[in-house]
């Protein structure tokens, strides 16, 4: 047997060596793949050496403006953060009543993280959502329980931000089905017109929509009515958010076989009885995670609202950051604030990144 | 037909009705009040506004424009901006994508996790913060003129921008651009001669070769018989400012910088996706069949890859356009920055937003059309 060598001349595999092994099937399998860990490895160490000093060692992260001063062009001013959170989160609420919207931010994440769980899906999710929602509305309005009232022209900070992103997608949603289901129907006036609506919308920018809302709405409305921006913008981003997942929810209904149509048929059922109890329950299952991506899309895309002066999160920290005392920290400032967008985006990406693994389970074998 | 709300034909026709009807009456009502409100404010609606003069100066534009002329070439000056911005950012930010998207895959691990965490990172941050970062970067971070960073020899950096050398102006530059559209036309007749002969002969013909050839040897073939001009125009410091060079305004460099980093992190993962879709059967089955791996490349995986990737990517280039919008935020003049500042002057508020939306629906609608043309060319055809 020539051409099995014997055991006693084989050498221990060098896989025993873990990390080494590691090191060279992912790093250095070959001569060009070592070169280019080398070049990029190079790269990042020295950003990292560039940053650090910098971002770290050399950084104010307390402390007044003088203080930031004195470190400038040597060590970041991350000390503009604990000087003004209060500002970035809460803008211009009352100062004494910055719990409140405290709170109400707290509801919103109670409310994500709840409906987040599975065990959740449920018709008692229906009730938590309207008691949230209605503790908010109490919490940002007022003027009940002793609280004192609160116009929207004074809110602002993290809570629009959620105000805008939950309540913009929350009444899309049904639009949405609405728009979705008239997109797929069989009468051609209804067609028509929820095709042109879709597309009109997804054809344009958002801000050329919460221009309309801010400019043209109070131009549509009967005389002496006036309903304040912050309620147009949101008009403007719930009619945006409906064409975008109108598109979603079309998918699923296309995603659906077609036998689950015709046996709804067979059984009788009438066509709003066949959506509510065999079509939509499976196809908007089935998009939960595009949903979920839609909603990181608007909740980014809220930070528009800045263009037609409203005080959401970034405007907050935009104008904190014009004062002249805090002038010229712009990159420390919207690096944080980024921060804070990506911890929510990204907690949702990964979130219905999950959900769709756990939805194709049964596709695996 | 019944008069019965059981028949689904009446029942077909008395819902739309219905629905036109209410749909119509509310925008009829909306319209009465709209004009009722212009009376009252005694806005003019119409189109002269286009015009008169506008009166206000424009940071940069690709035409001539003072402050004199009107507001229907202001607007125009608007719209090739935006243009200008969409089409350099769709190009850089597909080659920028295409590299990380292919990084993703890589078998090696720092090169494949450096392109994941630029992707969640980019994926996950609005794109008007990113704007605002960059524009600080050079608002906040990079010196003046006189202190400008200089990363590569005769490319500046500093707080008016960025700096970079182009060829100097020569007469031969147009008819390299010529000889460039020649190019494309004469390789698109090539192509069609090379696959009627494969069709007819079985022979094929080096296509990607010719057409490389023809796109880019025409214009060097033009450059070398005007005398092949390398003179180069560099940026100089005169004072406190440089001259010479190309110039990319701040507000320009970082419109294009965050748009084309932003988008590159969507395109990665439509060309990863891409990828991904072609089955390994496919590889495997052409290999069997015994094409090269060049071939392989280029018979069988592109176009199934292609087929999974453009219709995404034209969503893309898209989006980019229309987030371009968002150099209203920094300062940039687009088309909406401008409409803006007309309706905020005229008051004009109903033309400035058709205007925008006009100009938005041509693109978007004119790229579906081509959609659909291609999805269709592209479909599988199944006998």
């Amino acid at each position: 047997m020539a051409g099995i060598p014997a055991t006693a001349d084989l050498r221990p595999p060098v896989s025993q060596i873990k990390a080494l092994d590691w090191l060279r099937a992912n790093l250095f399998s070959s001569w060009a793949n070592t070169a280019l860990t080398l070049v990029v490895g190079y790269v990042i160490v020295r950003t990292l050496m560039g940053f650090i000093p910098w971002g770290v060692f050399n950084a104010v992260w307390t402390g007044s403006a003088d203080e930031c001063k004195a470190a400038k062009g040597v060590g970041a001013c991350w000390a503009f953060f604990p000087a003004n959170w209060r500002f970035i989160l809460f803008a211009t609420f009352p100062y004494e009543e910055h719990w409140r919207p405290a709170l109400a931010s707290v509801t919103f994440v109670f409310l994500y993280v709840f409906s987040a769980i599975r065990a959740n899906w449920n018709a008692r999710l229906v009730y938590v959502w309207a008691g949230g929602l209605a503790l908010i509305g109490v919490l940002m309005f007022g003027g009940v329980f002793g609280l004192s009232f609160v116009a929207t022209e004074r809110w602002g900070g993290l809570v629009l931000t959620l105000i805008l992103a939950t309540f913009g997608i929350a009444l899309a949603f049904p639009l949405a089905i609405l728009l979705a289901l008239g997109r797929r129907s069989h009468m051609p006036a209804v067609k028509t017109l929820c095709v042109a609506f879709i597309e009109l919308i997804r054809g344009v920018p958002l801000i050329s929509v919460l221009f309309m809302a801010s400019v043209m709405f109070p131009l549509f409305l009967p005389e002496g009515v006036t309903f304040d921006k912050l309620l147009r913008a949101q008009v403007g981003i719930i009619f945006f958010a409906s064409a975008y997942l109108a598109e979603v929810v079309r998918g699923g209904l296309q995603a659906l076989p077609k036998g689950q149509y015709e046996a709804a048929d067979a059984l009788g059922l009438s066509y709003w009885q066949a959506m509510r109890m065999i079509v939509l329950p499976q196809a908007l299952r089935m998009v939960i995670p595009p949903m979920v991506n839609t909603f990181i899309g608007l909740f980014k895309d809220t930070s528009l609202v800045l263009i037609i002066g409203l005080l959401d999160v970034l405007n907050a920290a935009k104008t904190a950051a014009a004062q002249p005392e805090w002038r010229g920290y712009g990159p420390e400032v919207y690096f944080g604030i980024s921060l804070m967008y990506f911890v929510f985006c990204f907690a949702m990406s990964k979130y219905s990144q999950q959900v769709e693994v756990e939805f194709n389970r049964h596709k695996h074998r | 037909m019944r008069i019965s709300l059981n028949d689904p034909v009446f029942r077909a026709i008395f819902w739309q009705v219905v629905v036109v009807g209410t749909i119509g009456f509310v925008v009829w009502y909306l319209i009465a009040n709209t004009l009722h409100n212009l009376e009252v404010r005694k806005i003019a609606t119409g189109w002269t506004f286009l015009d008169r003069e506008a009166g206000f100066a424009i940071g940069e534009s690709l035409i001539e424009y003072e402050p004199d002329h009107s507001y229907g070439r202001a607007l125009w000056v608007g719209a090739l901006n935006t243009l200008r911005v969409a089409a350099i950012g769709i190009v850089l930010a597909t080659i920028l994508g295409t590299f990380i998207g292919i990084g993703r895959l890589s078998k090696n691990w720092l090169i494949s996790k450096v392109c994941s965490v630029y992707v969640e990172f980019m994926r996950n941050l609005p794109l008007l913060v990113q704007l605002f970062f960059w524009w600080a970067m050079f608002q906040d971070v990079f010196p003046g003129p006189r202190q400008a960073l200089e990363p590569i020899t005769g490319v500046f950096f500093s707080n008016r921008g960025i700096k970079i050398p182009v060829p100097a102006e020569h007469w031969v530059h147009a008819w390299m651009g010529l000889a460039f559209l020649a190019g494309i036309a004469a390789s698109m007749v090539v192509g069609r001669w090379a696959a009627a002969r494969q069709a007819a002969t079985g022979e094929q013909f080096p296509v990607l070769y010719a057409t490389l050839g023809l796109v880019l040897g025409l214009p060097f073939v033009v450059w070398l018989i005007g005398g092949a001009p390398v003179a180069m125009d560099w940026p100089v410091l005169r004072g406190f400012n440089f001259q010479g060079g190309l110039t990319m305004t701040p507000e320009f460099a970082a419109l294009l910088v965050g748009l084309v980093t932003y988008t590159a992190g969507f395109i990665a993962e439509i060309v990863r996706a891409g990828i991904l879709a072609v089955p390994h059967g496919q590889t495997e089955a052409a290999s069997a069949l015994g094409i090269r791996r060049g071939k392989m490349l280029q018979l069988v995986i592109l176009p199934q890859a292609l087929r999974v990737i453009v219709p995404p990517m034209t969503s893309q280039y898209l989006n980019l356009t229309k987030n371009s919008s968002l150099a209203v935020a920094i300062g940039y003049p687009d088309l909406v920055s401008i409409a803006n500042t007309t309706i905020n002057q005229t008051g004009q508020a109903i033309e400035g937003i058709a205007i925008i939306m006009a100009a938005y629906l041509t693109v978007s609608l004119s790229i579906s059309l081509f959609m659909n043309w291609y999805n269709k060319r592209i479909a599988f055809k199944e006998r």
